[in-house]
């Protein structure tokens, strides 16, 4: 009985603290602006970079290179809708699978282009003094990324907080991967692909500790 | 209250995420593909009971996202009875359940903005306070392995500060003390206040009181010799 009296109380407080909510918009919608602003960002770096010399290299590519690019490509789309699914409190952990499939194109593609480029004589492979400008680029793309998407998602109400923020870790870092093909003239390497994992996972780790955190200080939560 | 332990039964066996909508539709429409019996038309008439317990759910919960406080505390108070359901389902010890019940209340607030009318509010719910049974889950499970839970061995450890003898006794020399202290004359409680309450040198409570140091000097053994024979002291 005092128990029911406690839970009676709650709801009158409940009650008394309401106040009107702006409704959340739907995960589909939610998922096109953050696309959009991607877009915005890969306008940006379209108009620095020289699209020419890209198209050309896109096009003469292998077909496991282009595979790569799109492989990325949609784990930075799927990726992002899983995330936008999982900032919702009745949506199943199940959605954080969705862009297994993308990434493990993305990344059997990297490592046969690897391979290729391992045996074949007319590859062009990155100089390992470039590997370090990949890593500052995915990771500095990634930073504001992962600030507008981590904004966004905090909007919601994930009951699984750090789930969500590694899956917009990677959506943040597979879409930093995509727009570094701008400006990045080179036939998958060894040295590449660990450098480019490297920038994952290092995106996706630093959104697990300050995203997740951000999420579950806003859902009241100490520790998922 | 709504009367809805037919519905209760149904969500707990069912045992899917799903709530009394399409997928409910769908898996009885599969399990009981029979010709129409009086069974069947039972189960037909609870599935549409259920139907409308969530429509009246969302619409509360439509009513209360734009602010009213009415249909937002009873749509809350009507779900309880639902989440305690849905804690037992899920095997939560009955002394824990009121606080699952106020987590998900809690939740429920915090998500407010999350419903989307255009889906089940039960199975909506349903999620929320599954969750929070799993985080109670893990908090026994925490407090388990931190705490010992052993109200015998508070009851039988000793109070050192708790003994009525000796608390008796303190009060009786209290008193003692107050009552002798009284009979001095006000030049010696001076003398015994800055002396030895304050524990100043004869120096420091001349200058104090503006007396000489003769005059405290003076006042201060004959306060201790008035004290020592009320209290039973030897000179």
């Amino acid at each position: 009985m005092i128990r029911s009296d406690a839970n009676d109380h709650l709801v009158q407080a409940l009650g008394a603290n309401l106040t009107p909510v702006r409704r959340l918009a739907p995960p589909g919608l939610r998922l096109l602006m953050w696309l959009a602003i991607l877009g915005a960002a890969a306008l940006a770096i379209w108009m620095v970079s020289d699209v020419g010399v890209m198209i050309r290299r896109l096009s003469a590519a292998p077909d496991t290179m282009r595979l790569a690019v799109t492989g990325c490509m949609l784990t930075a789309v799927l990726a992002a809708a899983a995330a936008f699914q999982l900032s919702l409190p009745d949506r199943r952990a199940t959605w954080a699978l969705l862009p297994l499939p993308a990434s493990l194109l993305w990344i059997g593609a990297s490592g046969m282009g690897c391979l290729r480029a391992w045996f074949s004589p007319g590859s062009y492979p990155m100089p390992p003094s470039q590997t370090e400008h990949c890593l500052i680029f995915i990771v500095g793309v990634s930073l504001p990324l992962s600030l507008v998407l981590i904004i966004m998602l905090r909007r919601g109400f994930s009951l699984r907080p750090n789930l969500t923020a590694i899956i917009g870790g990677l959506a943040c870092a597979s879409a930093a991967a995509t727009l570094l093909n701008f400006i990045h003239p080179y036939d998958a390497a060894a040295t590449d692909l660990a450098v480019h994992s490297l920038a994952v996972v290092i995106v996706i780790l630093a959104n697990m500790i300050f995203g997740g955190r951000i999420l579950m200080r806003k859902n009241g939560l100490t520790s998922r | 209250m709504t009367d809805m332990s037919l519905f209760y039964e149904l969500d707990v066996t069912n045992g899917s995420v799903c709530g009394p909508g399409s997928r409910v539709r769908a898996f009885w429409s599969t399990t009981h593909a029979a010709p129409m019996t009086p069974k069947t038309m039972t189960t037909d008439a609870e599935t549409s009971n259920h139907e409308e317990i969530d429509r009246r759910w969302a619409s509360w919960m439509t009513a209360a996202q734009a602010g009213d406080r009415a249909a937002y505390e009873t749509l809350l108070r009507d779900c309880i009875p639902f989440i305690k359901r849905v804690a037992r389902g899920q095997g939560i010890r009955p002394d824990l359940i009121d606080d699952v019940v106020q987590e998900t209340l809690l939740t429920v607030h915090q998500a407010l903005q999350t419903y989307d009318p255009n889906r089940s509010f039960t199975a909506w719910l349903r999620t929320i306070a599954q969750r929070r049974g799993i985080d109670g889950w893990r908090r026994v499970a925490r407090t388990g392995t931190r705490e010992v839970h052993s109200p015998i061995v508070y009851e039988n450890h000793s109070d050192p500060g708790g003994n009525p003898e000796e608390a008796a006794i303190e009060v009786d020399q209290t008193e003692t003390s107050n009552s002798a202290l009284h009979t001095l004359s006000a030049g010696q409680r001076q003398a015994v206040e800055h002396l030895a309450l304050q524990s100043q040198s004869l120096a420091q409570a001349a200058a104090a009181t503006g007396r000489s140091t003769v005059a405290l000097r003076v006042d201060w053994h004959r306060a201790l010799r008035k004290l020592r024979s009320q209290l039973g002291g030897k000179d």
